[in-house]
């Protein structure tokens, strides 16, 4: 499946931010982890990712600094800041709302009889 | 483990790989080097899995993405590069021949039009020698309406902008020219100087179009400014030169062509060069490199060196600041120089490298120039009473304010990012956000000052 352009640019800094929330990373380790926690249905193209983390950078949502990986190669990690923090709050509750709204949405569309049982409402959402 | 054949291969790829990615305007050494680790690491990984290495190369690549797609996301985020193309977008040189000569002819017209508004005035009788005052208050009314026009006509700016900047405009040639000023008054010499200051707000409102409400829009303008003024001191320099020529050439035969320069060379060439030199800075930003930056490097060592050396004299010798004369306005001088070379280093400044020697450089400047201020404030506080508040000494006294107030805030926020718990773009926000501040203070002192101090 395909993700459109448009909501891979949306969903990317609460991606981001909640993969920095779990401990400091590089580029290529927070790919990594996007394929994995999507299951292989979120791919980004590998250098759409740095533009996002100095995106988040220049908004002072993380810290970057450079360190000397295996191999003296220079590796740039990146940590989330406090702001980043409040950021990712911020940017869950959002989600949270059109996710709500998506989920009611889909469940007027479903045929009765089959809800979408599957995906409970989450409450106070 | 690759066979060191492969090895070799593969290093000559990614040699070729970042030459591409350097030739990107867009993409700095910086990025390559973190680009070329993930690549690199995703080579490696897939070597591990069992591909050859020129096939995990390939694959690296591809995975990467797109370089055109990738230099324009680079871009979007980091404008402050793309500065010098953003006039010459179109890369083909069809586009581009299309669009400089339109640009020209605008911009050349519009000088001629400056020009010829200067001498308006003089069909109603009001010449630069009888009535240097009223030339003093509008100067900047001849000019600066047809460079905003210019401006809206290049960012295509919406009606309701062009209404505004044309109510900003009307309000400041009303401001200027109802009140009663007593002749050669000090409130008149203080409307002159802050009608411009106030309108440079509102030709940045055009400049930066639809960005003025991002940093990085208002920060652009602040380059502009800096290679405006430049490009204006070179061609004030050609312009002198002009004179001097004409002056020596007309005399051996004769004619003395002092009358033409004084009323309509260096009023018509001055208000017209604003004009050509703004069409110039956007025209020719890629063929010389910046220049503001480059004085700024050169002088904030010399200038950090001289305000030190003055805060040790001063301690030294235990002189006071002699505030008999108008030192505030001397130090006003030195806060803008200081606060100049501070913008205009932040402003080349690739945001996103560590703090280096240059920085604390810039902190001493500062921290030093704000020192000095301070001991000229104390010795005049100490005696404005004596002093009295006439309009100059208040006007000289806000600006110092509004100076110090940005200069301790932006050491803060410098001294912060030097201990490494905040970022450069802290103090580029700072002082973007600031510019409103110097367009009210002179609105302020242009409305209010007047009818405070009876127009003396």
């Amino acid at each position: 499946m395909e993700i459109n352009k448009d909501l891979v640019a949306a969903s990317s800094t609460p991606i981001v931010l909640a993969i920095l929330a779990e401990g400091d990373s590089y580029g290529y380790a927070i790919l990594q982890r996007v394929r994995d926690l999507s299951g292989g249905r979120m791919a980004w193209t590998d250098g759409m990712l740095y533009p996002v983390l100095h995106r988040l950078e220049r908004l002072g949502h993380v810290e970057a600094r450079w360190e000397v990986s295996t191999g003296r190669r220079r590796r740039r990690y990146y940590r989330l800041t406090t702001r980043g923090r409040a950021q990712l709050a911020e940017e869950r509750r959002q989600w949270q709302a059109v996710d709500a709204t998506l989920r009611g949405i889909w469940r007027m569309l479903e045929p009765s009889g089959h809800p979408a049982s599957a995906f409970p409402l989450p409450a106070g959402a | 483990m690759a066979t060191p054949g492969h090895a070799v291969s593969l290093e000559a790829q990614i040699d070729e790989w970042r030459s591409f990615l350097r030739r990107r305007q867009a993409i700095h050494a910086v990025d390559v080097t973190e680009l070329e680790d993930h690549l690199r690491e995703q080579v490696a990984v897939l070597t591990d899995a069992g591909l050859a290495t020129d096939e995990a190369f390939l694959v690296a690549v591809k995975r990467m993405g797109a370089l055109d797609e990738i230099s324009r996301e680079f871009a979007r985020e980091h404008s402050d590069r793309l500065w010098k193309q953003l006039v010459v977008a179109p890369s083909e040189p069809g586009g581009r021949q299309a669009i400089v000569p339109t640009d020209a002819i605008v911009a050349f017209a519009l000088a001629v039009a400056a020009a010829a508004l200067v001498k308006v005035p003089a069909l109603f009788g009001l010449d630069l020698d009888g009535d240097a005052g009223f030339y003093g208050r509008n100067a900047s009314l001849f000019v600066l309406p047809l460079l905003t026009g210019y401006f809206a006509w290049k960012r295509q700016l919406d009606r309701r902008t062009v209404l505004w900047l044309a109510a900003a405009f009307a309000a400041a040639a009303v401001f200027a020219n109802v009140y009663p000023f007593a002749p050669e008054g000090s409130t008149e010499v203080l409307t002159a100087l802050h009608v411009p200051i106030a309108l440079w707000l509102v030709v940045g409102i055009a400049y930066a179009g639809t960005r003025w409400n991002e940093v990085a829009g208002r920060m652009d303008f602040v380059r502009f400014s800096g290679e405006l003024f430049i490009y204006y001191v070179l061609m004030a320099l050609g312009g002198g030169l002009l004179t001097a020529f004409t002056v020596v050439m007309f005399n051996t035969i004769g004619i003395n062509p002092e009358t033409f320069i004084q009323s309509w060379l260096l009023p018509c060439g001055a208000a017209g060069a604003v004009l050509v030199a703004a069409w110039l800075v956007e025209a020719k930003q890629s063929v010389i490199e910046n220049m503001a930056p480059v004085l700024t490097r050169l002088f904030t060592p010399l200038f950090a060196a001289v305000l030190v050396t003055f805060l040790g004299a001063l301690l030294v010798t235990g002189h006071g600041v002699d505030i008999e004369r108008d030192a505030l306005i001397d130090f006003n001088l030195i806060l803008v120089v200081v606060l100049a070379l501070l913008l205009y280093s932040v402003s080349a400044r690739d945001p996103r490298s560590s703090p280096g020697l240059f920085d604390g450089m810039q902190v001493v400047l500062v921290v030093s120039a704000l020192v000095a201020d301070a001991v000229a404030l104390w010795a005049i506080a100490a005696r404005i009473t004596d002093l009295g508040f006439s309009a100059n000494r208040v006007a000289a006294l806000g600006v110092n304010a509004i100076l110090l107030i940005n200069l301790a805030w932006s050491a803060v926020l410098y001294v912060r990012f030097l201990r490494g718990s905040g970022s450069i773009g802290r103090v580029e926000r700072w002082q973007t956000d600031y510019l409103p501040v110097y367009a009210a203070w002179s609105a302020l002192v242009v409305i209010a000052f007047p009818p405070l101090f009876g127009y003396a």
